[in-house]
């Protein structure tokens, strides 16, 4: 066991010989472990994998669009295709993404605590994580599930295709979120140590906690909404369909009450991940501290009143539609607070354009356009024009894609730490330029294309779509090359990749005061918590090519 | 929550190794509870929502749909569940006091307690299987009650004494009575033509979803010609709803009733005592809120007025 904490330069040499990788090595020691941080990489390697079947999903579909006809596949196909990207993107890769896999990993050494409140709870949840992504899985053998999605009724209780499978994969998932959720909760509750207060803590912590209340306050609902739904399907009890009486506007009230504040599961832990990346590559104090921590709960208040803004176009009384649309508006005011204290930490900081840093400025830029344009879709004449179409596919792709860069700029932010190896910087900028350039080439394209009224989840379109069409193509190509390189130089790294410092980027949070990779119980000692957007605390040392701890006393 | 293997020389044996003290792993456990009653709740509430929705919406099936179910039943139901209740709370007072035998036999007695709700239930849901009270599209009164009775199906008596332990009725008239007003209230309006209960299955399209979106007075309208026979449209959502609510229920009681089980097999172990009594604190917890549910369920289902 090593004996480390204050001292991240001198406990180096000894946490290569025990860490948390090398505790205990077997199959059944990584099976059966307890610990989070094992658990948080085997989330992560999943969902990687889970990312790489999405993508190629996602790779199929516009490849199918590059010709208005068929070009690869026949229109049912197409129609499973889809369903499968958003299914398998939202439920196996964005939902649990940062939370599960980077926030298992750091949420208790950002604490200070030597596990989550429930470990065992945690390895559960990793296991339900791993049962409902089979469960979802398997409906491709079992007759691919064509619903797009959203699983509407009644189309979705009378299509002959795995609907069941599919939806009870996804009501085990949920409880894997809930389960996770539940013990961020506990665990920032009640394992903090001594002088971390709530404000102290890290705003990434800030967000996994609001995260986990709409997990554990918004999952349950999809839970029973899916368990009817499948009810509905192999029994017929009618609750959904209006032959038997029932309603399938209610399926859509209930699909949505989740599948809103599910919008902001995606997106809290993005914005956490960017208040620390933008902070410590600043090298400034985050500014407005209490500000982007009140506002990530704020948005997490807010995104259970706005469901309704689905459903403008399923007859809602016009009442309804005109609460839902100003309460949607309502949540563009904690996003825009998050945005411009961002904004203002970077100003006049000392910006080190790292690879993690071109991550999050790229998702400041790619989030602002998906939020503004989240405006014209909540207001409700445009929506009338714009419902459907692939408006909203490119807003919410730019929203939701946004998520995955800061998945990605949190996963090179923590690569070190959590591998001990160093990345290729050159190859991780450009990377994450391939990555932004062809994001936008896709889904810019679409918001024009949309806008001029190309519905979504079309196999077939008319001619004067083509060359928009064939453009997002090429843009969806340029990512999938800047993923496939991500993953190029991040396999060689873990074999060749230089040693990692304790500390490469200067960061402050308790997670860069222990050596990498971590030991097995994080602190030997229980460690004294200070201000963690202070850098002044460290110093530039190349010849191990991270910070170290100023000398007490030296001026900087 | 957590029992494991003593880590260090200061840690009793209860003790994870990831908690400073007994306190804060209690606290822990506690609040960890607590929130995951609280999904329970939430998991509950699609249901109770639905409930309101169609209520609101169509107060009619309701109304005529309650009086198939045994109220007399539920009330026993319900006073089974707080009486388990009631000595599963005894059972954490004896933990804490560390009163080993105490504590086993009241655990013991709420798992029977959960039998006897669980068979009860079984009884109601037995009848309504004969009776063809069932969800959505396997709603059929008559095919099965025609099975059955032996001839007319106006005559209310004959039409329900072979179907259900209502058989016996003079003696059991408490537990018959409502059964007997289930009978005569409702059976003896529609129950006779099999083409008006055809009819019932089968929504007119100009009706659409019987939904949010449709206005209430449509349906009223419509057959307004058909006078009392317009109550028992869509009877089959009323029991969509019934089997759903108690359906899920039932499975809460089941898992509560195993958890109590565990719970009292590590209490004949001697695992609970002043120090460490928190599974049996966090299963009480479980168990009211599976009693709190029914509490609601049973007026909302079986009450209506």
């Amino acid at each position: 066991m090593s004996t480390t904490g204050v001292h991240p330069g001198s406990a180096l040499p000894d946490s290569r010989e025990s860490n948390y990788l090398t505790h205990k090595s077997g199959l059944g020691s990584w099976m059966m472990t307890l610990d989070h941080k094992r658990i948080g990489v085997m989330y992560l390697i999943s969902i990687l994998v889970a990312f790489l079947l999405g993508g190629i999903f996602a790779m199929l579909v516009r490849t199918e669009h590059l010709t208005p006809k068929e070009t690869i596949m026949s229109a049912d196909t197409y129609n499973q295709v889809f369903t499968l990207h958003g299914a398998v993107m939202i439920f196996l890769v964005i939902i649990p993404g940062i939370p599960a896999a980077m926030g298992n990993f750091v949420l208790p050494i950002m604490l200070g605590a030597k596990d989550v409140a429930f470990p065992r709870l945690n390895l559960c949840s990793y296991y339900l994580y791993v049962v409902g992504t089979v469960m979802a899985l398997a409906s491709i053998a079992l007759g691919a599930v064509d619903t797009g999605w959203t699983f509407y009724t009644p189309y979705s209780t009378t299509t002959n295709t795995a609907v069941i499978w599919m939806v009870m994969g996804a009501f085990v998932l949920g409880f894997s979120s809930i389960f996770t959720g539940l013990n961020f909760i506990v665990t920032i509750h009640r394992l903090r140590p001594p002088g971390m207060t709530w404000f102290r803590m890290p705003l990434f912590l800030w967000a996994l906690y609001a995260t986990a209340i709409i997990q554990l306050l918004a999952t349950p609902v999809l839970g029973i909404t899916v368990v009817l739904l499948a009810v509905e399907k192999a029994f017929h009890i009618g609750i959904f369909d209006p032959q038997l009486g029932g309603d399938p506007v209610l399926f859509q009230h209930f699909f949505w009450f989740y599948s809103h504040p599910a919008v902001y599961i995606m997106i809290l832990p993005a914005m956490g991940v960017i208040s620390e990346l933008i902070s410590v590559f600043s090298h400034k104090h985050i500014f407005g501290y209490k500000f982007i921590a009140y506002s990530s709960v704020a948005i997490a208040i807010l995104g259970f009143l706005v469901w309704g803004h689905h459903m403008f176009t399923s007859g809602q009384s016009s009442l309804a539609n005109m609460i839902f649309s100003a309460l949607t508006f309502s949540v563009s005011i904690p996003s825009a607070i998050k945005v411009f204290n961002w904004l203002a930490t970077m100003f006049k900081g000392s910006i080190s354009l790292e690879t993690p840093m071109c991550y999050a400025l790229s998702f400041i830029f790619i989030f602002g356009i998906g939020g503004l344009t989240g405006l014209f879709l909540g207001t409700l004449a445009t929506d009338i024009h714009l419902h459907d179409t692939y408006f909203v596919v490119a807003h919410f792709h730019y929203v939701m894609f946004g998520t995955m860069i800061a998945f990605v700029g949190a996963l090179h932010y923590w690569w070190p730490k959590m591998t001990g190896r160093m990345y290729s910087e050159f190859w991780g900028r450009i990377a994450c330029a391939l990555i932004f350039l062809g994001m936008n080439i896709t889904f810019f394209t679409q918001f024009v294309m949309g806008s001029h009224g190309m519905p979504r989840r079309y196999f077939n379109y008319i001619e004067q779509f083509a060359s928009y069409h064939q453009l997002s193509t090429v843009g969806a190509f340029i990512q999938g090359i800047g993923f496939i390189v991500v993953a190029i130089y991040l396999a060689h790294s873990l074999f060749r990749g230089r040693r990692a410092p304790a500390n490469p980027w200067g960061g402050n949070s308790l997670e860069w005061h222990c050596s990498s990779p971590p030991p097995h119980d994080n602190f030997a000692v229980t460690p004294t918590v200070g201000d963690c957007y202070d850098y002044s605390g460290w110093q530039y040392d190349a010849q191990i090519g991270g910070y170290i701890p100023r000398p007490v006393g030296a001026e900087h | 929550m957590n029992q494991h293997e003593a880590h260090g020389s200061e840690h009793p044996s209860f003790l994870a190794h990831h908690f400073a003290t007994p306190r804060q792993q209690f606290e822990a456990g506690k609040l960890g509870m607590w929130l995951f009653l609280s999904t329970e709740i939430l998991l509950f509430s699609g249901l109770f929502c639905a409930y309101a929705v169609y209520r609101a919406n169509h107060p009619e099936i309701f109304v005529y749909a309650h009086h198939f179910l045994d109220s007399t039943l539920g009330a026993i139901n319900t006073v089974v569940l707080i009486c388990s209740s009631f000595t599963m709370a005894w059972a954490v007072r004896s933990a804490q006091l560390g009163q080993k035998k105490r504590l086993c036999v009241l655990l013991a007695f709420t798992i029977l307690c959960g039998f006897g709700f669980m068979g009860i239930k079984f009884i109601e849901y037995r009848h309504k299987w004969h009776a063809g009270l069932l969800p959505g599209k396997h709603y059929n009164p008559q095919a099965h009650e025609g099975d059955h009775a032996p001839v007319s199906g106006h005559a209310d008596e004959a039409e329900h004494q072979p179907t259900t332990t209502a058989a016996r009725h003079p003696v059991e008239s408490a537990a018959v009575e409502p059964e007997h007003q289930a009978a005569t209230t409702p059976a003896s309006t529609p129950a006779s033509s099999t083409a008006s209960e055809e009819h019932t299955l089968q929504v007119p399209p100009t009706i659409g979803p019987a939904g949010l979106a449709a206005p209430v007075t449509t349906t009223a309208d419509v057959h307004a010609e058909e006078s009392t026979d317009e109550k028992v449209k869509n009877v089959q959502i009323f029991f969509s709803i019934y089997f759903a609510m108690t359906g899920l229920h039932g499975l809460h009681v089941l898992a509560g009733m195993s958890v109590i089980g565990w719970v009292l097999w590590r209490s004949m172990r001697g695992e609970f005592g002043p120090l460490y009594y928190t599974p049996v604190d966090l299963a009480g917890l479980y168990w009211h809120l599976v009693d709190l549910i029914w509490i609601y369920l049973f007026p909302l289902l079986y009450l209506i007025h």
